[in-house]
């Protein structure tokens, strides 16, 4: 399936829709060059160039991402978005350029995706392409609107209505599907800009547009095929050979290949990576990825199916290529899945080298001593946290050390509603490198910054209350 | 038969869902899966990670795979936003409970 003709990519079919055919089977390589905001910035390049791909899709919002894109554009109305994608467009725009059929699905629009789009067109100016964003996920500013119209968005885990924290909530969107992508292409799109859609949609999307998958009954197991695709390039090099177990030196992770899903028309596909790249694509690496975040293998819940990941195959052919078969629907729900985060206080977390014997229960103690010292100062805080790194308190209580280690890493964090007496609690780690045992050492990087909590809170809202809108630029 | 590392027999991943963490144990072998099944059990793995303080503990099974899939509810001290833990998002608990001793059969171990 590797294996091309040079020049195979060139021979789009038409505009909009890039084709390509071997042994008869149409197949879509689809590369995720980023798996969140702050993965490898070269990344997206170098698949771009090496990948001989239809569609870049660049991932970019974790849960809490939003939160943070919220509070920015609240004090810049022109902002909001993963400004990293704009650099990394721009990079790609030669190749954008060498390569007329390859299109980029990203949702780095986060919570201004026109602003986003907007900008992103600027940067393709005089190339002729065209950019789309898609918007409506967001429904902060329907919030009020939407609860008195009787949608109480309750937390899905415990059940608690909204109301309960409302007067602190910064945003909410709801997770679009892969339809309003499609839409984009129809149109036209060469850059799909999104705000908040699910994650594997970005890969549902390319696919059902070129495959002419509707959402409909009909084309759900082929929307849950492309889902389990989604899923397992989602995350970037995490399917090939990031976290695998067995990674060793010969992995080569520091050369790390991002990861192909080349899907043909029934929803098969191979997952691979670009030849020569470091990083391992194989049945472990798969099935890995294939259960990563995963609650119930059998309901993988997205807006566009509920996939099941227990009717997937997984066949090694060659290196570094695995065939993924199988991915059954096992339904589809009538809501979206909405993320809200609201203010929850204040946070800070530092750190100190103890070392010499006895180094962990040392280290344990300072953690002690620094938060008795802010009692004496008065404060107690709502939660705080002491870990001695290095002698098992990753895992706390589950993984201990079977050896005195020669030094430990302590960590004190805390949280608490007073930024007052978080920021106190900042300046109580310098003293320990006089005051406290010896072999206190680190102290290096000055004060830890206090940075503001958002909590998560999960909810459900009917498909009917939210309109997923295309508009390009 | 002495006690193994369960990484003996098995590899995996874990990660966050909110509050909840899941961990994914995946068997090399049919033979290695069978003994999952029937040994790690969700009582197992609560008790295992009962320090975190999961409220409970489900499994599921993914046999395509030869994995076992449990979740643990409430185990992440908040999530990843609200917790004070380094490892806010479960990264970790994975290759924690691949190092649970366990009594494997010596055909296993000598795959």
């Amino acid at each position: 399936m590797r294996n091309r003709p040079p020049g195979a990519l060139e021979s789009a079919a038409g505009p909009g829709y890039h084709q390509r055919r071997e042994a008869g089977v149409k197949t879509v390589r689809i590369g995720n060059g980023c798996g969140f905001w702050g993965d490898n910035l070269d990344a997206p390049v170098r698949l771009a160039q090496a990948g001989r791909l239809d569609y870049l899709t660049l991932e970019y919002l974790a849960e809490l991402t939003m939160s943070i894109l919220a509070v920015q554009k609240a004090k810049d109305p022109a902002a909001g978005f993963a400004t990293d994608f704009l650099d990394v467009l721009a990079r790609l725009k030669p190749i954008l350029i060498d390569k007329p059929g390859l299109k980029v699905v990203t949702n780095a629009g986060g919570m201004n995706p026109a602003g986003c789009a907007a900008k992103a067109a600027g940067v393709l100016a005089g190339t002729g392409r065209r950019v789309a964003a898609v918007s409506g996920d967001d429904l902060f500013p329907r919030l009020d609107e939407l609860l008195a119209a009787g949608h109480p968005l309750d937390h899905l885990d415990t059940g608690v209505p909204l109301a309960a924290i409302r007067d602190r909530v910064v945003s909410a969107n709801a997770y679009l599907g892969a339809e309003p992508i499609v839409r984009a292409l129809k149109l036209g799109a060469d850059v799909v800009v999104t705000g908040r859609v699910a994650d594997a949609s970005l890969t549902v999307g390319p696919a059902a547009y070129e495959f002419d998958w509707a959402f409909d009954d009909a084309h759900r197991d082929r929307l849950a095929a492309g889902t389990v695709a989604g899923h397992l390039i989602e995350c970037g090099a995490q399917v090939t050979g990031g976290l695998w177990v067995n990674a060793d030196d010969s992995t080569r992770l520091g050369e790390v290949g991002y990861p192909i899903a080349e899907v043909a028309a029934d929803g098969s596909f191979t997952i691979t990576k670009p030849d020569g790249t470091g990083g391992a694509v194989n049945e472990e690496t798969v099935a890995e990825q294939l259960l990563y975040e995963v609650a119930d293998p059998a309901r993988y819940y997205t807006p566009d199916v509920v996939a099941d990941f227990t009717t997937v195959r997984l066949r090694q052919t060659e290196r570094d290529v695995v065939a993924v078969t199988g991915g059954t629907s096992a339904g589809v729900t009538d809501s979206y899945k909405v993320s809200i985060a609201y203010r929850a206080g204040y946070t800070a977390a530092g750190t100190l080298v103890i070392a010499g014997p006895g180094a962990a229960e040392k280290a344990r103690r300072s953690g002690t001593i620094i938060l008795e010292k802010i009692r004496q100062a008065g404060i107690t805080f709502e939660a705080a946290n002491v870990e001695a790194l290095g002698a098992g308190d990753c895992v706390p209580g589950v993984v201990t050390a079977t050896a005195d280690p020669p030094e430990v890493v302590l960590r004190v964090a805390v949280r608490d509603p007073r930024k007052a007496a978080v920021e106190r609690f900042t300046k109580e780690f310098a003293p320990l490198v006089t005051s406290g045992f010896a072999g206190t050492t680190g102290y290096t990087t000055g004060r830890p910054p206090v940075r503001e909590v958002f909590a998560y809170w999960p909810a459900l809202i009917a498909k009917s209350a939210v309109t997923p809108v295309v508009e390009v630029v | 038969m002495p006690a193994v590392p369960l990484s003996t027999i098995a590899h995996g991943r874990s990660g966050d869902k909110g509050n909840h963490a899941n961990v994914a144990v995946i068997a090399y072998t049919d033979t290695g899966f069978a003994w999952l099944r029937d040994h790690l059990t969700a009582a197992a793995v609560a008790e295992y990670f009962a320090p975190l303080g999961p409220s409970r503990v489900e499994r599921f099974e993914a046999a395509n795979v030869r994995g076992l899939n449990f979740v643990l509810y409430g185990a992440l001290a908040g999530g990843a936003s609200r917790s004070l833990r380094t490892d806010t998002q479960g990264k970790t608990l994975a290759v924690a409970l691949l190092r649970m001793p366990v009594d494997v059969p010596d055909d296993l171990v000598s795959r």
